[in-house]
């Protein structure tokens, strides 16, 4: 009991960095998208700004696939149920996501002008729906997602497809899409020099700026959002299913773990200074430490979100009962063993490979440059 | 209960995902190890036509590549977003390895496939090879662990149900990934793949010495995709033969329907090289048979026997009333974990739960179960026998074909006189689709055979689907074959387009000596023009 315990918790925790590195690599992939065609007034121009992410993005795309893949295995009751009951939204993003492989690789193969907008326009909106729904999805959980399980754990989602689209929700949207801008435009300022930089500077400013308005906002929404508590369940560390707890409703419940634990209020407090400190950096031309900033001040918002709402990971508006947390979402001890037995293994060895690729492909990218080279996007 | 309507749509949109997605798969696996082969030949040669080999063929791989990405993410959710109670029911076993091919093989993939664009000038070449090669490798594990989950679904190993959690969970990380179906599987799928990529660089290869264009890279490409698809068809069909062989044992069902053979009877056994089978009438129309081939074909020795049809419809019909019982059982269980009584009960028939479950398609209370949704289940555990047998003899008939064909042209390339026999040139263009339907016809085999299961024996397709409703699922379908018609088309005009165009830069005129061809099969009088 102790050793799952553990191990619940531990994937709990790997999950949070998952998601993290999902935010920050793929995020940053897709603010670049979503201000391509501000940063690049010529095709040159936007041609630079493909060409910075170019031999990374596909790589980058991996988190998304492991997350899933992550939730998948560790616990698959969420995937299961958040997937299906997101069911359009789901669609929607995937729609928009698998425009992008296109956009990258097939947007270069013809000179003509049309052909070209078409595809920066894809990679616009398959930069900054994705984001919007991410956060739009975390906007959704915070307040509870109608569905309820049978018996034998069917789950069936019993909202609208519109009411996913809440005012709270667009919120926590449009933070995910300010930071992915962030991200981006720090990215395109180590990368490129002259004009492009300059545009970058001004839509990272923008998007930081938003991003500190927006999350200060949602921190004091959510005080008056209905949270959930756990009040009685199987033993943590047990295995068990949704349908034996207890779970009571009330404005402010999600900010019982802070009040709990002082010291989570880090988490918050590591926004605000990561993304003020960024903005400074960036003012003083230090792209690569605004980047890293950046990526901090993601793991402060992910790092909130997961703090305020443990144990939950998935609450129930309809049935608050049957929600979901690590304990009863969460796979097998096996199973959970030797995905943390790969993941040990692995996470370190893809952060070095990553990394190398990142070595070789280092210094700034040029007009000139992406005009001689034939492999270019 | 589920409407059989959103399950249709769902399987519908399952399928034409997966079929489309496994259009582009296969290539990629086949046409990385070629590449990596012709870049060997660069860096041990210093020829830089190897090169501009690798660098073409690079090229088209990657306006292949990008749909396959492309429409691998969609498969990667499909799963929670359509078949949620699968998902739920066995994600403790087949999130894993969905998981580790993502931590193990997609990330190298797709990490090294950027530096094998961007690298060449940034890259020493042994580092650039080294890159192609982690591709190639890349791409072939992930093909591992998606074929070690999908043989999961066709022969479940290494995983028991915990009425505590009320789900299907890992008992043996071995068992689960050194499944015999699994290693079978993987092997024939990933060779498959080999042969496709052959196939495809011989096709284009051969379009260019009809045009006479490119002579030089078309001549040694097809040598090259020549000598590695003559190994690679013999291989699909010895581990074809394999994992019919092992795939028989574990879904005696999807056998006996690959063969429409309705009635069990001793053998020898004929094979049905033809036959038109009638559900309804559970009987073959105009068979043409050879005598003895199915017992040599399914048990290896030349008198043996598989069960047929009407046998395993009685099991099954055992096994359903066996499992009424455990699904009782696990009912009360759910609303009581503690119930000591229906523990027991559920131990004493849970091998059945599975075929409890499929009964319940007709009546969800299983205490009032009839006879006659008894025998409407067990009627239910027979696939679709028409589709399977055809889609098999399709496969099998294009493997031999191309079999043929590459052991033709290995003939001709090792003897220089291919650009002779313009007509087997012209048969080389026209192979290009082959390997893709006899790739198609092979995921009906193996996922239609498998039906009415999601999981063999242990989860009916039915209760797998999500509990969307029909707008949704039309709303789906339509949208993901508007996108992906527009995809298909765009990818084929860039191919084509891309092909037409031929390599960067001027041909690289190196004279053509068979000089590191070899040299045994060479007769100085048939050396070609």
């Amino acid at each position: 009991m102790e050793t799952y315990l553990i191990l619940q918790i531990t994937w709990w925790l790997l999950l949070g960095v998952l998601l993290i590195g999902l935010a920050v690599m793929v995020g940053m992939d897709m603010g670049v998208g979503t201000i391509l065609r501000y940063v690049g007034r010529t095709d040159m121009e936007r041609r630079v700004a493909l060409n910075i992410i170019g031999p990374h993005w596909d790589g980058n795309q991996v988190w998304f696939v492991l997350g899933g893949g992550a939730i998948f295995a560790a616990f698959p009751l969420i995937y299961a149920t958040a997937f299906s009951g997101f069911y359009v939204v789901m669609l929607v993003l995937l729609w928009s996501m698998i425009v992008r492989p296109l956009g990258f690789e097939y947007r270069g193969h013809l000179d003509s002008p049309r052909w070209r907008a078409i595809w920066d326009w894809a990679l616009f909106v398959s930069g900054c729906v994705p984001m919007l729904v991410f956060g739009a999805a975390v906007g959704n959980i915070l307040q509870g997602v109608p569905f309820h399980f049978d018996w034998k754990l069917t789950s069936s989602y019993t909202g609208s497809f519109l009411a996913l689209f809440n005012p709270f929700a667009i919120l926590c949207g449009l933070l995910s899409v300010a930071l992915s801008v962030y991200m981006g435009a720090s990215r395109i300022m180590v990368g490129a020099e002259g004009a492009i930089r300059a545009r970058a500077q001004r839509a990272a400013t923008v998007g930081a700026s938003a991003a500190l308005v927006l999350y200060a906002v949602g921190g004091v929404w959510l005080r008056m959002i209905s949270g959930y508590t756990l009040v009685a369940s199987p033993a943590p560390g047990t295995p068990q299913t949704p349908l034996q707890q207890t779970v009571t409703q009330a404005a402010g419940a999600w900010y019982a773990n802070f009040s709990a634990h002082p010291a989570l209020w880090l988490l918050p407090a590591l926004v605000f200074v990561a993304l003020v400190a960024g903005l400074l950096a960036l003012r003083n031309g230090r792209a690569l430490l605004g980047w890293w900033l950046g990526a901090l001040g993601w793991t402060g918002v992910i790092g909130s979100v997961g703090a305020a709402m443990f144990p939950f990971m998935l609450p129930s508006s309809s049935v608050p009962a049957q929600s979901l947390t690590l304990w009863n979402a969460s796979s097998s001890s096996l199973t959970l063993v030797w995905m943390l037995g790969f993941t040990v293994v692995f996470i370190p060895l893809i952060v070095w490979y990553t990394s190398w690729a990142f070595y070789v492909m280092r210094g700034k990218v040029s007009e000139e440059q992406v005009a001689a080279d034939k492999h270019a996007y | 209960m589920i409407d059989e309507t959103v399950v249709l749509l769902s399987r519908w949109q399952f399928a034409a995902t997966a079929l489309y997605h496994y259009l582009f798969v296969p290539l990629t696996l086949g046409l990385s190890f070629i590449l990596a082969a012709m870049e060997t030949v660069y860096v041990t040669t210093g020829r830089p036509i190897y090169k501009q080999m690798t660098q073409f063929w690079g090229k088209l791989f990657l306006i292949n590549f990008a749909l396959g990405v492309a429409t691998g993410l969609t498969m990667e959710f499909q799963f929670g977003t359509n078949w949620s109670f699968y998902s739920s029911f066995v994600g403790d076993i087949f999130g894993a390895p969905l998981a580790i091919e993502g931590l193990m093989a997609f990330f190298m993939e797709a990490t090294f496939v950027g530096l094998m664009v961007f690298g060449w000038e940034r890259l020493s070449r042994g580092q650039h090879l080294a890159v192609t090669y982690l591709v190639a490798l890349g791409s072939n594990l992930s093909a591992l662990w998606i074929l070690i989950a999908n043989s999961f679904m066709q022969a479940p190993s290494g995983a028991v149900f915990n009425p505590l959690t009320m789900r299907m969970e890992l008992s043996s990380f071995a068992e689960l990934i050194f499944s015999h179906d699994a290693q079978a599987k993987f092997v024939h799928t990933s060779i498959a793949g080999y042969v496709t990529g052959a196939i495809f660089v011989c096709g284009i290869s051969a379009w260019y010495l009809l045009r006479n264009r490119h002579v030089e890279l078309a001549r040694r490409s097809f040598r090259i995709a020549a000598l590695f698809g003559v190994l690679a068809s013999l291989g699909v069909i010895t581990l074809g033969d394999a994992l019919g062989f092992v795939g028989g044992q574990a879904q005696p069902t999807k056998l006996a329907a690959m063969e429409a053979l309705w009635k069990s009877e001793p053998g020898p056994l004929p094979f049905n090289l033809v036959a038109f089978p009638s559900q309804s009438e559970q009987t073959n129309y105009g068979e043409v048979q050879v005598p003895y081939a199915l017992s040599l074909l399914v048990t290896h020795s030349l008198d043996g026997s598989v069960p047929g049809i009407d046998e395993l419809e009685q099991r099954a019909e055992q096994r359903i009333r066996n499992g009424i019982p455990a699904v009782q059982a696990l009912k009360a269980l759910s609303s009581n974990p503690d119930d000591a009584a229906a523990l027991a009960t559920f131990r004493a028939h849970e091998d059945d739960l599975g075929y409890g479950f499929l009964v319940q398609r007709y009546v969800a209370d299983p205490a009032h179960v009839t006879e006659a949704d008894i025998a409407r289940a067990a009627r239910d555990t027979i696939p679709p026998v028409a589709l399977v047998f055809w889609s098999f003899r399709v496969m099998v008939a294009l493997g031999l074909a191309m079999l043929a064909f590459f052991v033709l042209a290995v003939l001709y390339t090792l003897r220089n006189t291919v650009e002779r026999q313009r007509w087997f040139l012209w048969l080389a263009v026209w192979m290009i689709p082959i390997p893709f339907l006899a790739n198609e016809a092979g995921w009906l085999v193996a996922e239609m055979g498998r039906q009415p299961w999601t999981v063999f024996g242990m989860l009916p397709t039915w209760m797998s689907a999500s509990t969307h409703g029909v707008a949704y699922m039309a709303f789906s379908l339509a949208g993901f074959v508007l996108l992906y018609g527009i995809f298909v088309v765009v990818e084929m005009y860039l191919m084509v387009r891309a092909i037409r165009q031929g390599p960067d830069g001027p041909d690289v005129e190196a004279p053509f000596t068979p000089d590191h061809a070899p040299a045994t099969v060479l007769p100085a009088g048939n050396r070609g023009p």
